[in-house]
């Protein structure tokens, strides 16, 4: 069985329950909204909401380089901090979290393999309170937009031989049965996909406890949709947080060198005049266009 | 750090079950005294009602009946 590119990019739940009080390391639960947060987080952590905290909450994008220092500060992050991130819906937000991280250049930030789900299956402690953090100094580096694909990039892909789509919304929202996630707002006017992606929903790279697939699982499902690690490859889906699950399992679980979160996702392209959009199942063959 | 109250969530359970015809995922347990409840769409797995009552019961009703009334809401296009 082949390893991960890069195992130490993840820790599982019980290194967490063991290391949680570490000097040097902050936990962090990644939320939606905390409320999860509010009822009983793992022991130490802090919490981050992200619409409030990881997205600007004027202009649509992630936070600015200072606001980001702000919250780095804020929550007792040093650039030497291990930080490891976790939160609920499958450690989606989480991995948005490690995401933006990444792309203002934080060297040590890790996920908690399987998320509160797993936590909260194993039967693994719960607190109510939230711990007094000492402020930290924090100076973050000029974004890494590799990590990033915004509008034109995916109007290139769409032209370029090679780049693969990788759509992980469900195989409704993908055809364009529904706008949306079942029991969630619409978000766009029209419903579909970006012409020529793959629909490898996020959730394929997980088993039922929510941890990652094996390496060589998650080869095999990537690479069966013909998206492998030697092309360009963009993943998207509704608004970027399940793409941003995808992202990282191509990136360090698999080693993609080049591989990008679209968060501007369906609500950009399926909100935009003229957007070219197919309906129903993917085509056939491994090609992005 | 604040002093701990630790508890452990006991009794944890996972079913799967259609609502308003949908799959939904309903995950429950107990945290201290109370009950707490979440169902998820399944597919894709978005957390989409909680609930909280004294009895598992109690707050299964109230998560669900909030994600009914939320899943009825989800339209389905023609696409042929």
């Amino acid at each position: 069985m082949s390893e991960y590119a890069h195992p130490e990019m993840l820790v599982e739940t019980a290194w967490v329950a063991e290391h949680a009080a570490d000097p040097g390391l902050r936990l962090v639960e990644v939320d939606v909204d905390t409320t999860a947060y509010d009822q009983g987080h793992v022991p130490g952590a802090i919490a981050w909401n992200w619409t409030t905290q990881l997205c600007d909450t004027v202009e649509r994008d992630i936070i600015p380089k200072d606001a980001f220092e702000r919250l780095m500060a804020e929550s007792g992050v040093g650039n030497d901090t291990t930080v490891i991130l976790y939160g609920d819906n499958n450690n989606w937000f989480a991995a948005w979290a490690l995401w933006q991280m990444k792309i203002y250049g934080h060297d040590d930030v890790r996920l908690m393999n399987g998320g509160r789900k797993k936590w909260l299956a194993e039967g693994r402690e719960l607190t109510s309170d939230v711990p007094k953090v000492a402020g930290a100094t924090y100076r973050a580096m000029e974004p890494d937009f590799s990590l990033r694909a915004f509008l034109p990039d995916v109007k290139r892909a769409l032209e370029a031989d090679g780049c693969a789509l990788v759509d992980v919304r469900s195989p409704d929202e993908f055809t364009g049965k529904i706008l949306s996630p079942p029991g969630l707002p619409e978000t766009c006017q029209r419903g579909g996909h970006i012409p020529g992606a793959k629909n490898i929903p996020w959730g394929q790279a997980c088993n039922e406890d929510g941890s990652f697939k094996s390496a060589d699982e998650l080869a095999a499902l990537y690479g069966g949709k013909g998206v492998t690690a030697d092309r360009p490859t963009i993943a998207y889906c509704r608004i970027g947080e399940r793409s941003s699950h995808t992202w990282f399992a191509l990136k360090y679980l698999l080693g993609f060198k080049d591989v990008k979160n679209y968060d501007g996702s369906w609500t950009e392209w399926g909100n935009m005049v003229r957007a070219p959009v197919e309906r129903g199942p993917e085509r056939m063959g491994t090609g992005a266009a | 750090m604040s002093t701990r109250s630790v508890q452990r969530p006991q009794d944890y359970r996972r079913r799967h079950d259609a609502l308003a015809g949908w799959a939904v995922g309903v995950v429950s347990y107990r945290l201290g005294e109370h009950f707490l409840c979440e169902v998820d769409n399944v597919s894709p797995g978005a957390r989409i009602a909680r609930g909280e009552g004294a009895t598992r019961e109690e707050a299964e009703a109230k998560a669900l009946d909030k994600a009914r009334e939320r899943l009825s809401r989800t339209r389905i296009v023609d696409v042929g």
